[in-house]
């Protein structure tokens, strides 16, 4: 049938597939190909920060100005890289990686105290003082063995997680 | 009069105050405060039920849902077929188009050249109207007023559109006491609300139409009520205008196309033409009992079980969304109760030994 299914090839979905690491089925690929042109309004080929704030679940989402940094203008194959740590496939160590990114928001591949500190702020928005905030890591930092004016890096996440599995997953609509 | 404004304007700020929780609608992801226990590293760095929830809008969301055009049903397709599809083609655009623009035509003539006269002849003569009802319909295209507009003359209340079709609004529609509004003014607002009230106190009046969801949803899912009409119909229900509220259902069957106007993607002469070039456009329409406010019952309430009974019957699925979230953005008052509530767990876990 002439609507988007067709445009996406045997050979893209496999590509696609591939650079995802197999997270995701082709079905599943190709559900989320017609959910990404449904998002990118004028097929641009990549979704605008403004296109994602049109969903108003992501929008309400405490966490979105963030997040928006990490998805803009992301290609068809970053889209689906970036959501295949959502996969009920992905490793736990992929899963700690993006949450990782998520803190780690000058991407200099170490997470300072302040870093921790503003993911707080937009959890918990203007319930908890910036004195709260402080004291509250302050003092989880001591107990995990670490300081005010320690590093984490990746290694330490992986630690900090644990073995235990961390429960993020995204079932993606196939019909 | 006075007294009936400052009625009208406290009971709108109560309205805000009783509006459904949209959390209560949403699957609630995981949420941080479920393992108790004190407070650890790990489940403060723990961010993923956010970034699961965000992950799951991004895939899929209700809203974005309610406005989506739904492709045809797959039919057996082969090629055998073809031919006859062809014919088919024929039929449509050469023979039913025309024969639909030539009737439209014909009849706008007819139409025409008796509404100059009658329009000025019966002016003040027409006291034979019945008791006033407020019709409250779910809303898929701009014909669906064409179709109830069938069975009375409705005094409708939508947007103002460009083009021609805001011609018709302007001229003839005026007539039968259809209201406008734009949506982009805020001052629009107050003067609808005050022709309405008008509207409805006037005796001799048509029945009013009103589609409740504020914007054209794709016949699968239904939006929430939006405040202003909310409260004309309450108060209808109430019996303070002395009229009673009418639920109407309509379902269109897409065995042919799909009446959803997606008026984002497509202009209402596009959507017209793509309708009268269908074999034909089939929908059911119920007119439901009519309602009254129960004893005891809030706007938000009365406003919410009829759009329970128009969705069960129209067997439409209920979301918790403003239709105008189309054109806006979800107010911060929804992410500051995630944040409430993220901040109160925090600081209760930490207190527990």
């Amino acid at each position: 049938m002439g609507n988007y299914s067709s445009m996406l090839t045997q050979y893209d979905i496999e590509e696609v597939q591939e650079y995802c690491n197999n997270l995701f089925s082709q079905q599943e690929i190709v559900s989320l190909y017609q959910r990404f042109c449904q998002l990118d309004r004028n097929a641009k080929g990549f979704i605008s920060a403004d296109e994602f704030l049109s969903v108003p679940e992501f929008a309400m989402n405490p966490l979105s100005q963030r997040l928006l940094k990490m998805v803009d203008g992301l290609n068809f194959k970053d889209f689906v890289a970036f959501l295949s740590a959502f996969s009920a496939k992905a490793s736990t160590q992929q899963k700690v990686q993006l949450i990782f990114k998520v803190y780690d928001s000058d991407g200099n591949g170490k997470v300072s105290f302040n870093d921790i500190l503003q993911v707080l702020r937009d959890l918990s928005g203007s319930f908890m003082s910036d004195d709260q905030r402080e004291q509250v890591l302050t003092q989880l930092l001591k107990e995990a063995g670490y300081s005010r004016d320690s590093f984490l890096m990746l290694d330490d996440f992986i630690k900090v997680f644990g073995s235990s599995g961390i429960k993020m997953e995204v079932e993606v609509p196939v019909d | 009069m006075s007294g009936s404004e400052g009625k009208l304007s406290s009971s709108s700020s109560e309205l805000d105050l009783d509006r459904p929780n949209i959390e209560d609608y949403l699957p609630s992801g995981s949420s941080i405060h479920e393992p108790r226990g004190k407070l650890r590293l790990r489940d403060l760095l723990d961010i993923s039920p956010t970034l699961t929830e965000a992950a799951g809008a991004i895939v899929d969301d209700s809203f974005t849902r309610c406005f989506k055009s739904n492709p045809p049903e797959p039919w057996n397709w082969n090629v055998y077929l073809f031919p006859l599809w062809c014919f088919g083609v024929a039929v449509r655009y050469l023979i039913l188009f025309p024969a639909r623009v030539i009737v439209l035509i014909i009849g706008w003539i007819i139409f025409l050249s008796s509404f100059i006269p009658v329009h000025f002849l019966l002016k003040g003569h027409d006291k034979l109207r019945k008791k006033m009802e407020v019709f409250v319909a779910n809303h898929t295209s701009m014909i669906d007023f064409i179709i109830l507009e069938q069975m009375t003359a409705f005094a409708v209340i939508m947007q103002k559109h460009p083009g021609w079709v805001g011609l018709l609004q302007s001229t003839i529609l005026e007539s039968v006491g259809c209201i406008w509004f734009n949506r982009s003014e805020a001052k629009d607002r107050e003067i609808v609300t005050k022709k309405l009230r008008e509207h409805v106190q006037g005796v001799d009046n048509n029945p009013l139409l009103i589609f409740p969801e504020g914007t054209c949803v794709n016949n699968q899912y239904s939006v929430m009520f939006k405040k202003a009409w909310l409260l004309v119909f309450w108060k209808a229900g109430a019996f303070e205008l002395g009229c009673t509220v009418c639920p109407v259902a309509i379902k269109y069957n897409k065995i042919f196309v799909d009446a959803f106007w997606n008026s984002r993607k497509q202009s209402f002469t596009m959507h017209l033409l793509q309708l009268m070039t269908s074999w034909a456009v089939v929908c059911d329409v119920w007119y439901l009992e009519p309602q009254n406010l129960k004893p005891g019952e809030t706007p938000i309430e009365f406003a919410e079980r009829v759009r329970d009974i128009i969705s069960v019957r129209a067997g439409l699925k209920k979301v918790p969304w403003d239709g105008y979230l189309k054109y806006s953005r979800p107010s911060p008052k929804h992410r500051e109760r995630k944040q409430q509530s993220f901040a109160e767990s925090v600081l209760q876990r930490l207190e527990e030994k």
